[in-house]
């Protein structure tokens, strides 16, 4: 071979610096159905899911992040899906539930303990501490946008499970990620806990993340208070006519 | 109109029960279409080859816009579309149009074909530039043909070097069975979720296009699963299902509101799709290049209707008793870098002949390998002139 072959690169939690290489043009391969990938190298599928399931129990703030593909009641597989994405959370304890509603850009200003963005993830992963976390139910191309961006300035431990061919950039993925592994997960979770792995929160169950979660627990309807806004430095009219949001259907 | 399309269109009106046209193929799995299923030969021009791959691609929507002197290639097209294999085409106002009008069919879901070349390329390159950033899986085919004036209809590739940076895929077919079988593995390649690009197809013009060669097909009646556009790396644009806006406000609208690293990492993670396809493409195309005699000391290197002619050029140096091989390369985007080097590891002198006056493959070649000192960038010929294998010959006599 030329002097130009590639060097061995593996994909770790970070921060990396401001902009990694996509792990796919170092020389990361996809993993197969039946495989997995970990820190760039190809595993089994059972060890994959042994590794993420450690890194949730083990991790500071570990966190979900459904994407629109679970989020939404697209059709029945999707309310199934969703079903079971809940049997896996309910087996890690302190975990946190942030969702990916859609990809559009928030503006002016993300809330980070009640969305995570793919225009600027870290954000949402800083502010909440996030040291380990799982992406499932977003499309493959903010997925790996996302996943780029995290691994850049932050040291969280990135989980990708994909429905389709899996994801070189995050630390741990699986591909083809359908109800029956994530059946497989809730047990590989489980198994890991028999196993002597100690998990770093106590109990289980899901910790409600932010403001809204919390309010809504309570029973209230789930909206900011004014003076929190304001506090936030955030003006209420200002606000209130981004919530309001631009009528794209106007000439 | 005349008394053929008028017929087609006639033929094309008929119940659906009757199964003619798309009614009456079968879907196939990709790997049989494409590898397996039994061929036949026929001796039909490059522009009939890509009719008969769109034939069996299961194509939903081919746009165009009719222009003179081009290819008779969207013609052909248009007839499978009187003949009901296509479920609509749409004429483009002109090219920048048509493009647009290719990325909203793609956005939208379907399968959708256009064609172009020379200077309709160049009008549409605005659009066609932004397809990979929107993930709009598409086939562009491209009779090469120049660019600048004075214009020609006669094989010049120098339009692929505008494509190069594009962040597409991008096939360059030696002949017209590669005409006939790269649409219907680009298709297959560019909607693969992990893929999720656009694919161009190129050959050089006249000589393929205009000319004919055999080419061997699978019978008519089988084609192409249909596009699964709920399978791919970003929401298509689906009007029946909430939450529609997914789709309709996607950050690439809205540069001066993102991230300049989100917009960084878009950008990686185009050209990541682009290394991801290399699996595919090695799967059905059998390698991003073809090895001719791999041991030789001097190899040319060559795409589109060059490698003919280095075919030609190696058989008469192998009569002369000299050590010459080819490569083959039929995919630039992705480039072939690692094959490239492992395949020229052992040459002592590497020719690069091309159809067009800049050179686009040499540079191409000089940036992938080492040891650039082997490489003679040459022979060309461009404007529309013939490569005789004279010229190859000579180029390798001249640098003994």
């Amino acid at each position: 071979m030329g002097n130009k072959k590639k060097t061995q690169y593996r994909v770790v939690t970070g921060p990396e610096g401001i902009l990694p290489p996509a792990a796919t043009l170092m020389g990361i391969s996809l993993p197969e159905e039946g495989e997995g990938l970990v820190e760039g190298e190809i595993v089994s599928e059972a060890e994959a899911l042994e590794k993420a399931a450690i890194a949730l129990l083990t991790r500071k703030n570990p966190t979900l992040f459904p994407g629109p593909l679970v989020l939404w009641g697209w059709n029945d597989h999707t309310d199934e899906k969703a079903k079971y994405f809940f049997d896996v959370a309910n087996e890690l304890p302190g975990i946190r539930i942030i969702p990916m509603p859609d990809y559009r850009p928030i503006y002016p200003k993300i809330d980070p303990e009640a969305v995570i963005n793919p225009c600027h993830p870290n954000l949402t992963v800083l502010h909440n501490k996030i040291e380990a976390c799982v992406f499932i139910g977003v499309h493959c191309h903010y997925a790996s946008i996302t996943l780029k961006i995290i691994r850049a300035g932050t040291n969280c431990y990135t989980i990708a499970l994909c429905a389709e061919a899996g994801h070189e950039d995050a630390m741990a993925s699986v591909p083809n990620f359908d109800i029956e592994k994530l059946i497989r997960f809730k047990d590989t979770i489980i198994k890991v806990k028999k196993n002597g792995i100690k998990p770093l929160y106590e109990g289980l169950g899901i910790v409600p993340t932010g403001w809204s979660q919390i309010a809504s627990l309570k029973g209230k309807t789930p909206i900011k208070p004014e003076e929190e806004l304001v506090e936030a430095g955030v003006s209420g009219a200002f606000s209130n006519e981004l919530e309001s949001g631009l009528d794209d259907n106007a000439e | 109109m005349s008394q053929d399309v008028k017929e087609k269109m006639e033929s094309k009106a008929k119940p659906e029960d009757a199964k003619t046209g798309a009614a009456a193929q079968r879907v196939v799995d990709p790997d049989y279409l494409i590898l397996e299923a039994p061929r036949k030969k026929e001796f039909i021009t490059g522009s009939e080859a890509a009719k008969e791959s769109v034939r069996r691609a299961n194509v939903d929507i081919a746009i165009a816009y009719p222009i003179t002197p081009q290819s008779e290639t969207m013609q052909q097209v248009g007839y499978l579309y009187a003949e009901g294999y296509i479920k609509d085409y749409y004429r483009g106002e002109e090219e920048i149009g048509v493009m647009s009008a290719v990325a909203g069919a793609s956005r939208a879901g379907v399968r959708v074909l256009t064609a172009t070349a020379g200077p309709g390329l160049m009008r549409g390159l605005e659009q066609i530039v932004s397809w990979p950033g929107g993930r709009l899986p598409s086939m562009l085919l491209v009779m090469c043909r120049v660019v600048n004036a004075p214009l020609a209809i006669q094989p010049d590739n120098i339009e692929i070097s505008y494509l190069l940076n594009s962040g597409g895929i991008v096939l360059h077919g030696e002949n017209q069975q590669d005409f006939y079988d790269y649409p219907l593995i680009g298709f297959m390649v560019g909607e693969k979720p992990e893929v999720t690009l656009p694919v161009a197809v190129a050959v050089d013009g006249f000589f393929v296009t205009h000319a004919r060669g055999w080419v061997s097909m699978p019978a008519e009646d089988i084609k192409l699963p249909p596009r699964d556009c709920y399978h791919e790396a970003v929401p298509m644009m689906d009007n029946e299902n909430p939450p529609i806006r997914i789709s309709r406000d996607s950050p690439i609208q809205k540069s001066n509101f993102i991230s300049y690293q989100m917009h960084a990492a878009w950008q990686q993670e185009i050209w990541a799709a682009q290394e991801r396809a290399k699996k595919w493409l090695n799967r059905w195309l059998g390698g991003l290049i073809e090895v001719v005699n791999p041991g030789a000391k001097t190899m040319i290197v060559a795409s589109g209707a060059a490698v003919s002619q280095g075919r030609e050029a190696v058989r008469q140096a192998t009569e002369k008793g000299l050590d010459v091989g080819l490569i083959k390369i039929k995919s630039i985007r992705p480039f072939p870098t690692e094959e490239l080097t492992e395949a020229l590891e052992h040459a002592e002198k590497i020719v690069i002949p091309e159809f067009n006056y800049v050179g686009w493959l040499a540079k191409e070649v000089k940036a992938a390998i080492d040891r650039t000192d082997r490489i003679i960038a040459g022979p060309r010929v461009f404007g529309g002139m013939t490569m005789p294998t004279e010229l190859i010959l000579e180029t390798i006599s001249a640098s003994e």
